[in-house]
Parts: structure tokens; C-alpha cells; sequence
């Protein structure tokens, strides 16, 4: 006897003998009836039909078909409003019930019904169900806020239960307390402006205590909860990690991962010359392993996260690289991870071992996991240097054994070997010479293509080899076929005497009868370099290349730090922030770590960057987030991939360049703008980055000595108001320090003496870092200059406007407006990477624009004028006949602006594009640009 | 949270549908369908599948998926960990989890499923309280039901649910009061052509069988706990009293549960003379006529060794408070190959 007798049916028509049953007089018959209908409902039949006779079975004492019948009325509610409100007596008479369970389960089922009509009902007995002296109708009614919330938000606003449910926080019952933070999470996500889950001290110490007696689910709700909170100072972070650790115990995957974000969080606030945060590091590397022995499932949730926190904090599992060695059974998607977390863990104390694996793993069978191996081998190379020669022997190895996609993935990896570690694996070439033929990939073709070309001279039969790639030149990809046009440029320029034919014929090839736009034009302007400035052209085309660099798909840190804060969220799985993929877009909170302390900062910086270049020396990353580059530039870059990226981005990058500084200057051989390696496409790795980094420092080496703009001074108090003292001054910024330049003048009849100032609170916490010194007496009729040293380390208050200040001398009163460029820092000056992430990260509504007028300037003396008051220039171009500056600024609180600067020539307004978290400063900042540029 | 289920089977058919919050249509399920088409086998389906207005978040077990769905940033794993806690609930009702079992019993798990979670936020997910809530269908209760008319939902409220102890109830009766534990280890090991270890390592956990009457108090000592230091607990065991002692005290569930699980990557096997290193050697033939393998075969190796832990664990004491009665205590050491892999 099972349930699936409920399916049988007969000919003459299934509703109609349900019907029939659930309208009848004996119990356990209307009970098989409804079983009935809810199997037909569980397959997804239709039985709507039924819905006035189901709910007729409502009123019963059996608790099971009550049960069953409010399975049923969830379902069909919605398509049936009129029938469904029949049910809401039962239920409101339900919410009295002397049985607790009773009452929970007609508030639990009522909540579910999204039928406005009943929702109408559902706000009495939900009031009294919240404050139920039964902690199971407590707990349930927390849930139906939400549920409620969810239907109808202003109804539950008006209602109160907001306030009701943020005083079940502190409800005795942990259970109680757990519903409630998920119910206000699940809320605040609707509402990321709202403070519902505003935490302090005392409602931390709750839920802390919570957190040891409620269930696994609870315990994650609110050790998310928690990781939202920012603790006043490092002894209360260091309180709350301490009892947050024990969960690392927990033997729910989630509860781990959950405290794992708490303490990776908080750590953040703890010194490094502590004992406990070594303490603390120790204990996350175990529970981050035991997560790996999960099923593949969890495996690869927590391979995810784990691959943000080696990258955050590398020091916590590197002596681990043994448990991310690949099970040959474990799912594909649990390889992938895991082989990117053991490259990322590669150093020179373990490589050997990870190479033998890599290679291992070369020759398993399925073909996207050998790839990606294969590529790991020749990241390792470029990682680790020691290993290089290693590497590179193995990818021999791997060529010999004549796999066709090995080979292939071999010889892409190889070419990126030659541009990292140049003049030292050359003598391999013959090697990658003899599988030529066997390559029919476009990215191992171009790569084939670029190592000839980049080695002619080495290679004896160079012009035979690119000849035989020309033959079927229009069958190729356009990947294949700009790379072989500058190859054969390169050898040309190489080899001059054997070659004209060959170079002719692929210039023909490419600007005659190719439709590609760009194919065409880098044959235009190779044709034209070469006949007009052989010598020239052998500067471009064969330009030293700058290196590239091993990482190339790290995260870039501010979206780590950002991602970190989501350990354990789909954020954290695809590695994006919330604001990238949350449906709609609605207005996501972003999260950020607490800020370190001072002490650990010395300590920081090898740390966090162990795999890092050395500071000072120019990063040759392939810039990770290139689709931001190419956003805010318009430039059509390449997706960021984790291997070098294709060809076809960096070519169109380089004709984009080329174009930009102007055909005719570069064919006449002056002022010569696009960086010669730009213009190279044929630096398959890394062009992008160090063409831009040249594009983007134009304007750096100029220099910031001057000082700040100063306003001429003005009456701040008049005589009159001041039984005769009259006070005029500005702000100036000079190197660094701020001071108000004031100058006393006495009208009166008498001497003064015993001058004080005091500076009411202001936005910026502007302060007199000094007393005001006036030495001598002022007599009649007497003037003196004294310049106030300011420090933005006073108090802060939000003033309206923001820079209004409002100062008392002696028992005068005055108030001035400060120029806010008086509080632009001097490092002001943001990374260009940071800076186009930064700007798109910023959401629209927070850009505000301006059109500052008669501005006859250009774009040049624009920048050095904001320059020297501290608004810099990050990257420089030109766009259809416009100029564009992009430059950023930081104000002494340390919020940045970051703004777009259109300058057209020849017409004297320009557009003032501003970008800031905090949009309220766009204003001032405008004003101070007008105050600069117009003076 | 957790909008809706469908379960699937592995030739892409839905057979159940619960949803917990509104309807999503069951067209959902195509994005799915699409990942499971391009996974070449159904181990490789990826666990998270975005979809335009959902995620997809799978489990594959017992050979159906276990797909939920979710609308808004839920932690992953808190849903996966609620998949498989659906299914062993299943396992734990219907004795095996598989579609023809669930499709007879169709009414008990929508029931059980709806007590599981309420507005996707999970409810009861103890095996011991959902039984009190649901009971599970048995061939005799079947026949009494329908006797007697008596129905298999208990309408008293769970007593675990609010307790401090959750997940055991009151009232527990047992005419045997006894109680076993079973130490049971794997090795995971990756051994190369060359017969040297790559990896090691031991999972090892502690599974409970106890049927104690009333609210027993137990404490587990061990010989040597010191062995225990990547530990993963069940929430019953006190966790101060394990940091400060090294002592397991607990109030035990109802029944089955797993008491711990633990983690050693490296253990002590005691003295080995060099001269004679121990060794073991297997010879592996191919069915006769059946060709040469082109790529070298991983070896998975089976093995179990009776009454031994491996990693040396052992138990010393196990003592109860707060009964008055003599319980029969058993405990029983295993240790087997986990994903023992050999390479050739």
C-alpha cells in the first residue's frame, strides 16, 4: 500500500470522481480524496478544479488533513482570490487555538497565501502570534514578516512588525532570536538603505549568545549577520573572533565557511605582532582542508572561496598544496578549481612536486582538464623562476608525446616562457619547428606564427615556414592572419634581401582583399612605415617588449577585499560583487574590511603581495578587469582570460593607438605619440597593459611643487559687526599642510589684544592646529598677516553647505565658505587600474555633470593647473577631436572623486564629469575646479 | 532563501515539484537540462547554474538531482547542505533513496518536505523531529490507519524543537538501553607508478548508534585525543569541555547520528624496520580478449581491516550521567580504503 495508488485513474474523467469522494460524508474517505488531489498537484497536474470542494475539508480536527488541505490552498490560492477568502475564518479562529502548533501553522500558512485579500486578515493574528508566549509561534511569526514583507512591503511598515521583529533580537528563546535575523536579513536585502540590522555592543553580546544554542541554520543567519558589523576597535574584534572559532568545528560546511568570513573579516582589525592572530591563522587552515573532504558539491563552493582567501591571505594554507592534488574521480568542475588554487600555492619550496603532478595530470583523458594543465605547467614557469627550466622540459616532454591538443596548449604556453624569460629557451625552437603541421588551432597557430617571427634570424627556413602558413592566408582566423602579417613584417625587417616578395605579397593580401578593417589597416600602416622610414619601422616593429609578468589573473584588491567580505555567497562563487549580478541591480550595498591597524602596516605590504613585483618596478599585469578598460575607453579589449589574452585584442589595441596619434605625424616621423610597443601587435602577452601604462603617464613627472591655487583674500567680518576689527583671509594648501591666511586689521579707536579662535564643528573637521599667535598688541589703524595652521583632525559635523565654517574670534562671530580644493591631498593621485575600476563601480546616479564656461584652456595647461592643486591627471586621450583628462582627487577624509574632463578645442566650455561615493561633495568639487581652471 | 525543488532524474524528467515561496514554472528546469547535455556525464553537471531571474543549486545523489532554486544571494552551501539533508531525511524515512520510493510515497515526502522549510527558511531538518511531526510509513501502521482511522501526523508539538537540546525529544523509552560507536577511518591515498606516496590522509569519523531511555549524559574519553586536531563536531557535543579536556560530552540524539568526523594528514604507524619495509603488491589482469587500455588506468582500490583504527584512535572510556539504569556500551574500530588510487 503506497502513495502511488493515488495516481491510478479511471476512464470516466479523474476530477470527476475526486469530486465525488471529497464531497463525501466518511473521514477517511474525503482524507484519501485530498491525498489524491495533493499527488496530482506534486506532479504538477492541474487540479484546480477542485478548489471549493478541497477547502471545504478544511474545518476538521484532524490535523493531518488540515494539514493537507493547506498544502493544497498554497498552491492554488493565487488563481482562485474569491474561493480562497471562503478559508480565512478557519484560519483567523485557527491563530487562537489552544495548541501551539495549531496557531504556528495557520500564521506559517496563512503568510504563504499571496492573496491581498487575505493578507488584509493576516495582520491581527500575525501581531498576536509575534508576541505568542509560546517561542514556537514566535519563531514562525518571525518568518511571516518576511513572507509578508514580501507581498506587501508598505503594509508591513505601516503595521509596525519592523520594530516588532527587531525586539525579537533580544527575545529569550535563540531560536526565536535566529528567525528574526534571517527574517531582518532576508528583509534588509529589499531595503539596502534601511539600518534594520542595526547592530551595537549590546545586541552583538545577544546574538553571540544566540549563536551557541540555536540550530546549524540559525548559527548561519546570524554569523552572517554578524559579518556585517564593524567592531569599535581590535579588542572587540578580537573578542568576537574568539567566540565565533568554535563554529570552525561545526560539522554543517555552511556554519564553517560563514565564521571563516566573520574571522577573515575581523583579522583584518588585529595586529599582526599579536600572539592570538597567529593563533587565529592557525586554526583556519584545518577546517578549510576537512571542507575538501566534503562531497564534490561543497568541495566546490568551498574551492571557490578558498581561491579568494590564498589570494587574501597565502600565508594560511601554504603548506598545504597536498589536499588540492586531483582525484583522477573527482568531477570536472572540482579538478578545474583545484588546479588553480595549486598554481596559486606554487612556490619554489614545493614546485617539483606540483610540476610531477601537472604533468600527471597532462596525460589524463579529458581533454579540457589536460588543457588546463598544460597551461598551469606554463604558469608555473613564469611564477616561479627557479622552475622555469623544469617547466620547460616537461612542455618538451608533453610536445614529444604528439597528443594533438597538448602540443598545441604546449606551444601557446611556451611563447609566453620566451617573452618572460627572453634569450634563454630559445634552442627549443627547432623542437616546436617539427609540429608545425600539426596545429590547428588558431591561438597555437598565431603563437606558432609570432615565435617565428620573433626569432627569424634564428631560424634558417624562417620565410619557408611563414610562406607555407600564406597560402591559405584567407582561410585563416583573423588572430592567424594579423599575426602573420607582422611576422613577415619582422622578418623582412630581419632579413631584407630574401624576403621583399614574401612581404609584398602578404601586404597585398591583407590591404586588398581582406574585408577586415583591421587586418587592412595594419597592412596600411606597415606598408606606409616601410616605404617611407624603413628605420622607423625597425623601432616599432621591433621594439624591445616589456616583460610579463607571472600573475596574470589575480584579483585586483579592492574587488578581493570587497569579495572576501562575501565569503560564502554566490558573490564569492563567481567572483564578481553583487552589484555585477543581483537581479536589477537594486541598489546593493557595498561591503568593505575594516580598515587595519596602524601597527600591522609596516608588516603589511609583503604579505598581502607575496607573489607581487617589487615595489617600484613599472606592473606588467595583464590588467584583469579589461573589460573595464575597454568600457571607459571605448577600446574593444579582449574578455580577461586567465591565459595571455588573444591576439585579436591586443592587435585592435594597437591599431586604436596608432590611429590616435595620427597617421601623418607617425609616417612623417615626429612627435611620435603611440608608444612603439603598442603598436606592435605581435607582443601576443602583454601590449595591453604596457601600452596603456605609457598612454596613461603622459602626464606624470610633471610637477607639484607650486602649491594650491589661492583665492585672493576676502572681508570675512567687517568692521562694523566687530566693534571695529575687520578680518579678511583665504585658505592655501602647501605641501600638504592647510592654513587659513588671515589679516587683522583694527578700525577702532583702541588697542586689541588677547586674540583666540575656535572653529565650530564642520563637515571636514577642520580645526586650528595652533592657537592663533598675534604677538604684539594691534593699534589703531594697524594690519597684521598671521597664517593659522589648519588640521582636518577636529570634529566632524555635516554642514549645510558642506564647507561652510563657522569661526569665533574672541566673541565675534563669522562664517566662511573654504574652497574645498584647499583639502585635495597630495596623494591624490589614483593607480589607473584602480581608477577605472573605481569608475565603474560607482553607479550612475551618483555621476554628476558640469559645464564650467569660458575655459579657453587646453588640455594641457587644464592638467598642470589642477595639478598643482592636487587634482591629477590618470589617463589622457583624444576622441573624436575631444580631449578627455580622467583624473582623480582625494579629500583630506579620504573620499575620492574621480572626474572626466572634456575639453573640446576651440570652444571655451568644457564638460565636468563627476564620479563619487559620496555624491553630496560633486558640487563643491565642481566649484573648486571652476575656482582653478578660471584663475 | 530557498524558492522551490524539482527533482530530476538522470533521463531529465521532473517527477516532483515543492515550492515554498510563489510558483516558479518548471521551464526553469531548462537551463539545467542544457548544463546536464554539455556535462558528459552526470557527475560533471556543475553545482550552480545561473539562469536569467534564478540560480540553480544541485545535488546528485542516489542518480537524481536534487535541483533548488533560489532568487536572491543565499549562501551556496547553506543550500546544499539543506539538499542533503533532504536526502537523508529520504533515506532515513523510506530506507533508500530513489525515484520509484519516492514516487510511492509521494504524499509523506510533499509533507515532510513542507515541514522542512517554511518561506525557504529551514524549520526541521533533525531527523528525530520530523518523525514526530510525519511519521514515517511503515507496512504496520499502514494497516492500523486504516483500522482505526488514526493518521500518521503527530499533532503534538515536537518537544525537540524548542529545547535547548533540539535534536533529541523527551519521553524516549527503550526496554534495552544500549549504545554503540563505531570508529570507521578511510585512507585517501594517491600512490605513484613507482609505488611512493603522493598524498595521504585520513577521514575518520565517529558514528552512533544509542538507545538510551530518558535524557542521558554521556562523556567519550579517548586513549590518545591528541591525535584529533582538525575535528568536525555533531552540534551536541559540547565544545568547551572538548577544548579544555579533551573530553566528548554530549547529550545524544535519538538513534543514529554521526558523533564526529576528523581529519589527519599525517599519523604514527610506529617502528617499521628498514630492512623489511613492508609492502603489498596486487596484479591486475585484463578480461581475456579485451584490448590494451590506451591511457594508463588510475587504480581505484577497495579494502577493509576489522577491528583497527588506523590512525591508532582509541577509545578509553564512555560514561553516562543523569540515568539511573546500567546501559550496554559497544564500540568497534574499521578502517577501509576511501579513494584509495593507485597510478600505473
Amino acid at each position: 500500500m503506497t502513495d502511488s495508488k493515488y495516481f491510478t485513474t479511471t476512464k470516466k474523467g479523474e476530477i470527476f470522481e475526486l469530486k465525488a469522494e471529497l464531497n463525501s460524508d466518511k473521514k477517511e474517505k474525503k482524507k484519501e480524496a485530498v491525498k489524491k488531489v495533493i499527488a496530482s498537484m506534486t506532479v504538477g497536474k492541474d487540479v484546480s478544479a477542485l478548489f471549493p470542494d478541497v477547502v471545504n475539508c478544511m474545518q476538521t480536527d484532524n490535523l493531518e488533513l488540515k494539514k493537507l488541505v493547506y498544502l493544497y490552498l498554497m498552491n492554488y490560492a493565487k488563481s482562485q482570490p474569491d474561493m480562497a477568502i471562503m478559508a480565512v475564518n478557519t484560519f483567523v479562529k485557527d491563530c487562537e487555538d489552544p495548541n501551539p502548533l495549531i496557531r504556528a501553522l495557520a500564521v506559517r500558512t496563512m503568510g504563504c497565501i499571496r492573496v491581498d485579500k487575505i493578507t488584509e486578515y493576516l495582520c491581527e493574528p500575525l501581531r498576536k502570534c509575534l508576541k505568542d508566549e509560546d517561542p514556537y509561534v514566535r519563531k514562525t511569526a518571525a518568518v511571516c514578516v518576511a513572507k509578508l514583507h514580501d507581498i506587501n512591503a508598505q503594509l508591513v511598515e505601516d503595521q509596525g512588525f519592523l520594530d516588532t521583529l527587531k525586539d525579537l533580537i533580544s527575545d529569550s528563546n535563540p531560536m526565536v532570536v535566529a528567525n528574526a535575523v534571517a527574517a531582518l536579513s532576508e528583509i534588509a536585502e529589499s531595503h539596502p538603505s534601511s539600518n534594520l540590522l542595526d547592530l551595537n555592543p549590546q545586541s552583538i553580546n545577544k546574538l553571540l549568545t544566540a549563536l551557541n544554542e540555536c540550530t546549524e541554520w540559525g548559527q548561519i543567519f546570524i554569523l552572517d549577520c554578524l559579518a556585517n558589523y564593524m567592531p569599535k576597535d581590535d579588542r572587540e574584534a578580537q573578542s568576537i573572533c574568539e567566540r565565533v572559532t568554535p563554529r570552525l568545528s561545526h560539522a554543517n560546511s555552511a556554519v564553517v565557511l560563514s565564521a571563516v568570513k566573520v574571522l577573515m573579516k575581523f583579522m583584518e582589525m588585529l595586529s599582526k605582532d599579536l600572539d592570538y592572530y597567529g593563533t587565529l591563522l592557525k586554526k583556519l587552515a584545518p577546517p578549510l582542508v576537512t571542507l575538501l573532504s566534503a562531497e564534490p558539491e561543497l568541495q566546490y563552493v568551498a574551492l571557490r572561496n578558498i581561491n579568494l582567501i590564498v589570494q587574501k591571505r597565502p600565508e594560511i594554507l601554504k603548506h598545504e598544496m597536498k589536499v588540492f592534488f586531483v582525484k583522477y574521480n573527482d568531477p570536472i568542475y572540482v579538478k578545474l578549481e583545484k588546479l588553480d588554487i595549486m598554481i596559486r600555492l606554487a612556490s619554489q619550496a614545493n614546485i617539483a612536486q606540483v610540476l610531477a603532478e601537472l604533468k600527471e595530470y597532462a596525460t589524463e583523458v579529458d581533454v579540457d582538464f589536460v588543457r588546463k594543465a598544460v597551461r598551469a605547467i606554463g604558469r608555473c614557469a613564469i611564477k616561479v623562476e627557479q622552475s622555469a627550466e623544469r617547466c620547460v622540459s616537461t612542455l618538451l616532454d608533453l610536445i614529444q608525446t604528439k597528443v594533438n591538443y597538448v602540443v598545441q596548449e604546449a606551444i601557446v604556453v611556451i611563447k609566453d616562457i620566451f617573452r618572460k624569460y627572453p634569450n634563454k629557451y630559445e634552442s627549443v625552437i627547432a623542437t616546436l619547428c617539427e609540429n608545425l603541421d600539426s596545429l590547428d588551432e588558431p591561438e597555437a597557430r598565431a603563437a606558432m606564427i609570432w615565435i617565428v617571427g620573433e626569432y627569424a634570424e634564428r631560424i634558417d627556413n624562417a620565410d619557408e615556414l611563414l610562406e607555407s602558413f600564406l597560402e591559405g592566408f584567407h582561410d585563416e582566423s583573423t588572430q592567424v592572419q594579423l599575426q602573420l602579417l607582422t611576422a613577415i613584417v619582422k622578418l623582412f625587417l630581419k632579413k631584407p634581401t630574401e624576403t621583399q616578395e614574401l612581404v609584398q605579397q602578404v601586404l597585398s593580401l591583407a590591404t586588398q582583399d581582406s574585408d577586415n578593417p583591421d587586418l587592412r589597416d595594419r597592412g596600411y600602416i606597415y606598408w606606409r612605415l616601410l616605404s617611407t622610414d624603413p628605420v622607423a619601422a625597425k623601432e616599432v616593429v621591433l621594439a624591445e617588449k616589456p616583460l610579463i609578468s607571472e600573475e596574470t589573473d589575480l584579483i585586483e584588491p579592492t574587488l578581493l577585499d570587497e569579495l572576501i567580505c562575501y565569503i560564502g555567497t554566490l558573490a564569492s562563487v563567481y567572483h564578481k560583487p553583487p552589484s555585477a549580478f543581483v537581479e536589477g541591480g537594486r541598489g546593493v550595498v557595498h561591503k568593505s574590511l575594516p580598515p587595519r591597524t596602524a601597527s600591522s602596516e609596516s608588516a603589511e605590504s609583503p604579505e598581502t603581495a607575496p607573489t607581487g613585483a617589487p615595489p617600484g618596478e613599472q606592473p606588467d599585469v595583464i590588467p584583469a578587469q579589461g573589460d573595464l578598460l575597454g568600457d571607459l575607453l571605448n577600446l574593444d579589449l579582449g574578455p580577461p582570460v586567465s591565459g595571455p589574452p588573444l591576439a585579436t585584442s591586443s592587435v585592435q589595441m594597437g591599431a586604436v593607438d596608432l590611429l590616435g596619434g595620427g597617421l601623418d605625424s607617425l609616417i612623417g616621423g615626429t612627435n611620435f605619440v603611440a608608444p612603439p610597443t603598442a603598436a606592435v601587435p605581435a607582443n601576443l602577452g602583454a601590449p595591453i597593459g604596457s601600452g596603456l601604462s605609457d598612454l596613461f603617464d603622459l602626464t606624470s613627472g610633471v610637477g607639484t611643487l607650486s602649491g594650491s591655487y589661492v583665492a585672493p583674500k576676502a572681508v570675512w567680518l567687517p568692521a562694523m559687526k566687530a566693534k571695529g576689527l575687520e578680518i579678511s583671509g583665504t585658505f592655501t594648501r602647501q605641501v600638504g599642510s592647510i592654513s587659513m591666511d588671515l589679516q587683522l586689521t583694527n578700525k577702532a579707536l583702541q588697542v586689541m589684544t588677547d586674540f583666540a579662535i575656535q572653529f565650530n564643528r564642520n563637515s571636514f573637521g577642520l580645526a586650528p592646529a595652533a592657537p592663533l599667535q598675534v604677538h604684539a598688541p594691534l593699534s589703531p589703524n594697524q594690519t597684521v598677516e598671521i597664517s593659522l595652521p589648519l588640521s582636518t583632525v577636529g570634529s566632524v559635523m555635516k554642514m549645510e553647505p558642506l564647507n561652510n565654517l563657522q569661526n569665533n574670534i574672541d566673541v565675534f562671530y563669522f562664517s566662511t565658505l573654504y574652497p574645498l580644493h584647499i583639502l585635495f591631498v597630495e596623494d591624490g593621485k589614483m593607480d589607473r587600474q584602480m581608477f577605472l575600476a573605481t569608475w565603474k563601480d560607482i553607479p550612475n546616479e551618483n555621476e554628476a555633470q558640469f559645464q564650467i564656461r569660458d575655459c579657453p584652456l587646453n588640455a594641457e595647461a587644464a592638467s598642470s593647473k589642477l595639478q598643482s592643486s592636487n587634482i591629477f591627471t590618470v589617463a589622457k586621450r583624444n576622441v573624436e577631436g575631444q580631449d578627455m583628462l580622467y583624473q582623480s582627487l582625494k579629500l583630506t577624509n579620504g573620499i575620492w572623486v574621480l572626474a572626466e574632463l572634456r575639453i573640446q578645442p576651440g570652444n571655451p566650455s568644457c564638460t565636468l564629469s563627476l564620479k563619487c561615493r559620496a555624491p553630496e561633495v560633486s558640487q563643491h568639487v565642481y566649484q573648486a575646479y571652476e575656482t582653478i581652471l578660471k584663475n | 532563501m530557498i524558492h522551490s525543488l524539482f527533482l530530476i532524474n538522470s533521463s531529465g524528467d521532473i517527477f516532483l515539484e515543492k515550492h515554498w515561496k510563489s510558483v516558479v514554472s518548471r521551464s526553469v528546469c531548462d537551463y539545467f537540462f542544457e548544463a546536464q547535455e554539455r556535462a558528459t556525464e552526470a557527475e560533471n553537471v556543475p553545482p550552480v547554474i545561473p539562469t536569467p531571474h534564478h540560480y540553480l543549486l544541485s545535488v546528485y545523489r542516489h542518480k537524481i538531482f536534487f535541483v533548488a532554486v533560489i532568487q536572491t544571494e543565499v549562501p551556496p552551501l547553506f543550500v546544499i547542505e539543506f539538499l542533503h539533508r533532504v536526502v537523508d531525511t529520504f533515506q532515513d524515512y523510506f530506507g533508500v533513496c530513489s525515484e520509484p520510493v519516492i514516487k510511492d510515497n509521494v504524499v509523506v515526502v510533499y509533507e515532510v518536505l513542507e515541514e522542512m522549510l517554511d518561506n525557504g527558511f529551514p524549520l526541521a531538518t533533525e531527523s528525530n523531529i520530523l518523525k514526530e511531526l510525519i511519521k514515517p510509513p511503515t507496512i504496520l501502521r499502514t494497516v492500523v490507519n486504516t483500522i482505526t482511522g488514526s493518521t500518521n501526523v503527530g499533532d503534538q508539538l515536537p518537544t525537540g524543537q524548542l529545547s535547548v537540546v533540539p535534536w533529541r525529544r523527551t519521553g524516549v523509552k527503550y526496554t534495552n538501553n544500549e549504545a554503540y560507536f563505531d570508529v570507521i577511518e578511510e585512507i585517501d591515498a594517491i600512490i605513484d607508478k613507482s609505488g611512493s606516496t603522493i598524498t595521504a590522509e585520513i577521514q575518520g569519523v565517529i558514528d552512533a548508534c544509542v538507545k538510551l531511555t530518558g535524557m542521558p549524559d554521556l562523556t567519550l574519553s579517548f586513549m590518545n585525543p591528541r591525535l584529533l586536531d582538525d575535528v568536525s563536531f555533531h552540534p551536541c557535543v559540547r565544545f568547551k569541555r572538548w577544548e579544555s579536556e579533551r573530553i566528548l560530552s554530549f547529550i545524544p540524539p535519538d538513534g543514529n547520528f554521526r558523533l564526529l568526523s576528523y581529519h589527519m594528514l599525517s599519523w604514527d604507524v610506529g617502528k617499521i624496520n628498514p630492512q623489511k619495509l613492508p609492502s603489498l603488491k596486487g596484479t591486475m589482469s585484463l578480461q581475456a580478449g579485451a584490448s590494451k587500455p590506451d591511457e594508463n588506468p588510475t587504480i581505484n582500490l577497495q579494502f577493509k581491516i576489522q577491528q583497527l583504527a588506523i590512525s591508532g584512535l582509541k577509545v578509553n572510556r564512555l560514561d553516562m550521567y543523569g540515568e539511573k539504569y546500567k546501559p550496554f556500551k559497544g564500540i568497534k574500530y574499521m578502517t577501509k580504503a576511501g579513494k584509495f588510487q593507485v597510478r600505473t
